[in-house]
């Protein structure tokens, strides 16, 4: 579908015009870093970020959701469906949705998680500033070409603007003074592309990605789980911050009148010390060294043989959000492949 | 909410048709779903029991599919959910999900086949599925052996049962228990000690083994000494299926969710996976 350039006058005056027009969650600073929030004016939107604290994926699979309420009409579900514009998603990130997309809608199709997602018009932005852990550029994530709504690209004082859907073509429409994007516009994309490849290998990842299932294969036994575990403080803060981790607990809730209520899920991490614990006190992964090989294995090979894609998508946040140092998956990558 | 989806997450209602204490800890329940259509099951497979603003925990079935529409569980009091369902009574709802995971392959590998049920602790709850699956429909098996094994005689589970099953032609039932009480005159030894007992044919056999995670590697010892094959030894594994749907995480051995690839494995397809057993 078509691509187009606009002045960056004009760029902002269309962002201000979508968030008339729906709900519009951006990138904002907070602090010294960014986030995703609720984009009030075009002005906060902060396409030059380098990271976010947390991964958008909270749009679809939100910290602490309600699965159903219940009282004396029963059980009731409900989930917000009302369309949004989610603004500025790098393609590490919009990578790692396109996975969460596979996995809730596979055997089983997760309604709270699909209703959110149907709801979404993904705009996708090209890197502008490298984030200090970043490793997509070794993965192939550094860049999307398709599945987006719309991809921003800024090209010096302009932006490049293609969609890739229906969704994205009509909110491109929208836009004033836009123009068709011309070769040599396209070619500058490329460049950039080309660019931030390079540029987004902080961390040297040496392991061939397609060859890791196999190498983790071999690599049950090795050293260094125990070596990296051991300093390991259980707190899940890698978990949590991961585009690409979904698991979840469920809790229930009783109401002041203690009888309805409601039920939710919430974010869990595989890395807390309970989390594979039965009735019982049985904890079938009691070992730090366990829970920490699994999250690997996750990320490496379990879901890699079920998706077909490595299931880390280099963005870097458990590197700079582990306080134990110990959570740079490139360096397992590395000791693992080398093994 | 998407029209037309359904939503894998709520329970329906189902009523309790009869409740009764069967051990200090174990009660015994029958259900039925209270839009009167069978739980539509397999012997192996559980089902997520709600209690709403208690929780939700994952129960095997323990009866076969037969049975006029209601299904049966035994439930240990040992969390949130299980105790306060320990309270219940006759008329009570409580809300279902499922029933979830693969089943003991009564209508596949173990027709035509001698049958060995290996019951240790609560194992004997999800194996009375098949055991009565294989009662019901006696002349598509072979001999049948039963073993089972209780810490102590006052934990036996459906006593009047075993007996029954005693009586049954070409049908052995032996128990143990690790410590004898006042009263007991059968065997004293974990299950294992009840392997010098039996016959088995490695050519003809199909083994059912479920109890504690400690007891397997133990059983599956015995098994090979006979040289069953590996694929004709199944067992049931244990972990907390949280969402019984694949998704959660909670129960996931290895590459493996047992909510959705078991609990109900061929020791042939996790003798490999370290997690398992």
């Amino acid at each position: 579908m078509g691509t187009k350039k606009v002045s960056q006058k004009d760029f902002e005056k269309w962002v201000e015009k979508l968030i008339g027009l729906q709900k519009v969650f951006g990138v904002q600073s907070k602090d010294d870093k960014y986030e995703f929030g609720a984009l009030l004016k075009a002005e906060n939107l902060r396409l030059d970020y380098d990271i976010t604290i947390l991964p958008p994926k909270k749009y679809f699979l939100p910290s602490t959701e309600q699965l159903f309420s219940f009282g004396e009409s029963g059980f009731n579900s409900s989930v917000d469906g009302e369309p949004f514009i989610l603004f500025g998603v790098h393609p590490y990130d919009f990578v790692a949705i396109r996975q969460l997309d596979v996995l809730f809608s596979m055997k089983n199709n997760d309604v709270y998680y699909q209703t959110r997602r149907n709801a979404a018009t993904i705009i996708v932005c090209d890197v502008e500033n490298i984030s200090e852990n970043a490793f997509s550029g070794f993965l192939g994530f550094d860049h999307v070409e398709k599945g987006f709504d719309l991809l921003v690209t800024k090209t010096g004082s302009d932006y490049l603007v293609e969609s890739g859907s229906d969704k994205g073509k009509k909110l491109l429409s929208l836009m004033e003074n836009a123009v068709d994007a011309q070769a040599a516009d396209i070619s500058k994309r490329s460049e950039k592309w080309k660019k931030n490849r390079e540029l987004l290998k902080k961390q040297l990842l040496k392991a061939n990605v397609n060859e890791l299932p196999a190498a983790l294969g071999k690599a049950y036994d090795h050293k260094i789980w125990n070596e990296k575990a051991e300093k390991c403080f259980s707190c899940g803060s890698c978990n949590l911050v991961c585009p690409t981790c979904y698991c979840f607990d469920v809790q229930d809730d009783f109401g002041w009148d203690l009888k309805s209520g409601e039920r939710t899920r919430s974010w869990d991490g595989c890395m807390i010390e309970n989390f594979a614990t039965v009735a019982g006190d049985h904890n079938f992964r009691k070992n730090k060294s366990d829970r920490y090989r699994h999250r690997y294995y996750r990320k490496g090979k379990y879901v890699p043989e079920k998706i077909g894609e490595i299931a880390c998508v280099g963005c870097g946040r458990c590197i700079s959000a582990c306080v134990a140092r110990i959570a740079n998956p490139v360096e397992i990558f590395n000791a693992v492949a080398e093994a | 909410m998407a029209s037309g989806a359904t939503n894998i997450y709520l329970p329906e209602y189902a009523t309790i048709t009869a409740a009764k204490q069967m051990t200090e800890t174990e009660m015994y329940f029958s259900f039925k779903l209270d839009s009167g259509k069978p739980l539509g099951h397999m012997p192996g497979q559980f089902a997520e029991v709600s209690l709403p603003g208690i929780g939700e925990a994952p129960i095997s079935i323990s009866s076969s599919p037969g049975s006029n529409g209601t299904f049966e569980m035994v439930i240990r009091k040992i969390g949130n959910v299980t105790n306060k369902i320990h309270t219940m009574k006759q008329g009570e709802k409580i809300g279902i999900r499922g029933p979830f995971g693969t089943t003991f392959p009564v209508e596949t590998a173990m027709k035509g086949k001698d049958i060995v049920f290996i019951c240790a602790g609560l194992g004997i709850v999800p194996l009375r599925s098949a055991i009565q699956y294989v009662m019901e429909n006696r002349k598509n098996y072979g001999k049948v052996t039963i073993l089972s094994g209780t810490r102590t005689p006052s934990q036996r589970l459906f006593i009047d049962e075993l007996k029954k099953w005693a009586a049954i032609k070409d049908v052995t039932v032996l128990e143990t228990v690790d410590i004898a009480e006042d009263g007991w005159t059968g065997n004293v030894g974990v299950i294992t000690t009840l392997f010098s007992k039996v016959e088995i044919d490695p050519a003809k056999t199909i083994a059912l083994i479920v109890g504690p995670p400690v007891m397997y590697k133990f059983a599956i010892l015995e098994l090979r000494k006979y040289n069953m094959k590996h694929q004709d030894i199944y067992v049931s594994l244990e972990r907390h299926m949280k969402c019984g749907v694949g998704k959660c995480g909670h129960c996931q051995i290895n590459n493996l969710y047992c909510c959705q690839d078991g609990p109900v494995f061929s020791y042939a397809d996790i003798e490999n996976i370290r997690e398992a057993i």
